[in-house]
């Protein structure tokens, strides 16, 4: 069965764009992945879309050129990314074809996302009640989460600098300014313990991969990044997520750990293996849960991980080098996509100002989001 | 003026109310609210029952902005906006339900704290004049805390 490499990456910068459409940023970031690849749009034997707001991502062809290409259009909530390279990654394994473009873009309203409960099996007096909020369940857990296992406030804080810093050293991040610790944990409370600045924010942009059977790999680049494994899973009888009513009183793991235990299995590479991460940082609290839901560390020592230091760029274990959702917003389709450019980039050593110092040779990004669904990837160079 | 619930089946509107939720009749988990299918074995057997009125407060969190639509309470409208406080209260032995928490301030939420359920209004229905009222948990004074 044919391996996977990753030869071209690109994505546009993430923000506020008014008067420009998801589609054509999503145009963007197609052509530059595949200059970055150095191949032709008609080359690409198959193309995957994905975005919550864009029904239909396949209307780029409209500027790509009309060539007749397989193009699927997918969804899977904050996964949506994984779920679209996963389905690229199958296409090329079965050996349908040997060439194809990931692509994800998004336009997103400011504020927390809303939408209409029943479809999310939720009952309509749920969002009547005002329970219908990702950012009401992320202070829920977390706050659980720091008094099980002590994770203080100024934890929470440094994940925040850490990912401002870092966005301030990537030209297409959303918030570039730096903050301290205490301009974020003295901003507004939203839902306790995560203030104003310990949250992300939806927004816009698009970013793109270009993928190849890993044996013709070397035709097209000299540092093709192979993807060693992307699985997707939903949640199981005992998590409690996002836009529930009810959990039981029996704990079950979030479905990130399944998620990446299956990744680490597929593989043949485990958390110990891991140089460099992207998790998805929604919230601070949510960048401390799944560094342990991934492996990276056990279940509270993520003050010392954060304290220290090891998280940072020149760390032993870089964490969101591009500043993360919280840096970057979170346009949902292109969001997975922009931690691959992100891994693409520091495994190929071209970071420039925000390159990791510990030579990473493996990474791993992953996905969370309601209601309960998250994606993982491991890149190796 | 009339008091009606926000929903049907979802709490009894008695003195000492009670949430009303789901027990499977082939493996016994509980689901909150009812539900036709059986959220761990999927057999489509859930019966209905009461979950009790009572639990401790596994964890919490504010409401520090008001919520976008579909949100209707009436707090969120108001000039002077007053953040509300948000629990995941345990029910002994059934389930972990997502509720509002009125009566308390910050400095009174400790985990594991026992609560009871009660009705509290939401809003005044526009069109019929009527009190919506909905279910929330409160500290629950009258107990020993254990």
């Amino acid at each position: 069965m044919p391996d996977v490499a990753i030869i071209g990456v690109a994505r546009t910068p993430f923000g506020r764009f008014p008067g420009r459409s998801a589609l054509s940023l999503g145009v963007d970031a197609a052509r530059a992945a595949l200059a970055d690849a150095g191949v032709a749009w008609n080359d690409i034997g198959f193309a995957v879309g994905g975005s919550y707001e864009v029904d239909q991502p396949d209307a780029v062809v409209g500027e790509l050129g009309l060539t007749g290409v397989q193009f699927t259009n997918v969804y899977n909530g904050c996964a949506t990314a994984g779920s679209a390279l996963a389905m690229a990654s199958q296409t090329i394994r079965l050996g349908d074809h040997g060439l194809g473009l990931v692509l994800g873009m998004d336009k997103h309203e400011g504020g927390a996302f809303t939408a209409d409960p029943t479809e999310y099996a939720c009952p309509a007096w749920f969002g009547e009640m005002g329970f219908f909020l990702t950012t009401k369940f992320f202070g829920m857990k977390i706050n659980r989460y720091m008094h099980d296992f002590g994770i203080t406030p100024d934890t929470l804080a440094a994940v925040a600098v850490k990912n401002y810093r870092n966005g301030s050293l990537t030209p297409e991040a959303f918030r570039r300014t730096e903050m301290t610790a205490e301009q974020v944990l003295q901003s507004r409370m939203l839902n306790h313990p995560l203030t104003q600045y310990m949250f992300c924010s939806p927004d816009e942009g698009a970013a793109a991969a270009v993928v190849c059977d890993a044996a013709i790999a070397h035709r097209y680049t000299d540092t093709p990044i192979y993807l060693r494994a992307v699985t997707t899973r939903t949640r199981t009888y005992g998590a409690y997520e996002v836009h529930t009513p009810s959990s039981p009183v029996e704990p079950a793991p979030a479905p990130t750990a399944a998620t990446a235990q299956a990744a680490y299995e597929l593989a043949g590479i485990g958390p110990e293996d891991i140089d460099i991460a992207q998790l998805q940082d929604t919230d601070c609290g949510a960048e401390v849960m799944h560094l342990a839901e991934v492996g990276l560390c056990a279940d509270g020592e993520q003050n010392e991980l954060l304290a220290s230091g090891a998280t940072s760029l020149q760390g032993r274990l870089p964490v969101n080098t591009d500043g993360g959702l919280i840096a970057n917003g979170e346009p949902v389709g292109a969001s997975g996509l922009r931690q691959v450019y992100e891994l693409v980039t520091q495994l190929r050593g071209r970071a420039g100002d925000r390159q990791v110092g510990n030579d990473p040779q493996v990474g791993l990004a992953q996905l969370y989001g309601a209601p309960g669904v998250a994606a993982v990837s491991i890149l190796t160079r | 003026m009339t008091r009606v619930p926000i929903a049907e089946d979802l709490f009894t509107s008695t003195d000492e109310p009670s949430l009303i939720g789901g027990r499977c009749a082939e493996c016994g988990a509980f689901t909150f609210p009812v539900r036709e299918g059986c959220p761990r074995c999927g057999a489509a057997s859930v019966e209905r029952c009461e979950l009790g009125s009572r639990g401790t407060l596994y964890s919490w969190t504010s409401q520090g902005f008001p919520p976008k639509l579909p949100f209707r309470g009436e707090w969120g409208s108001r000039d002077a906006f007053e953040p509300w406080y948000v629990g995941l209260v345990e029910i002994p032995g059934t389930l972990r339900v997502e509720a509002l928490l009125v009566d308390v301030q910050e400095k009174d939420l400790e985990f594991d704290l026992p609560v009871r359920l009660v009705l509290t209004p939401f809003r005044t229905d526009p069109d019929t004049g009527d009190e919506i009222v909905t279910f929330a948990f409160t500290p629950d004074e009258g107990s020993s805390g254990a």
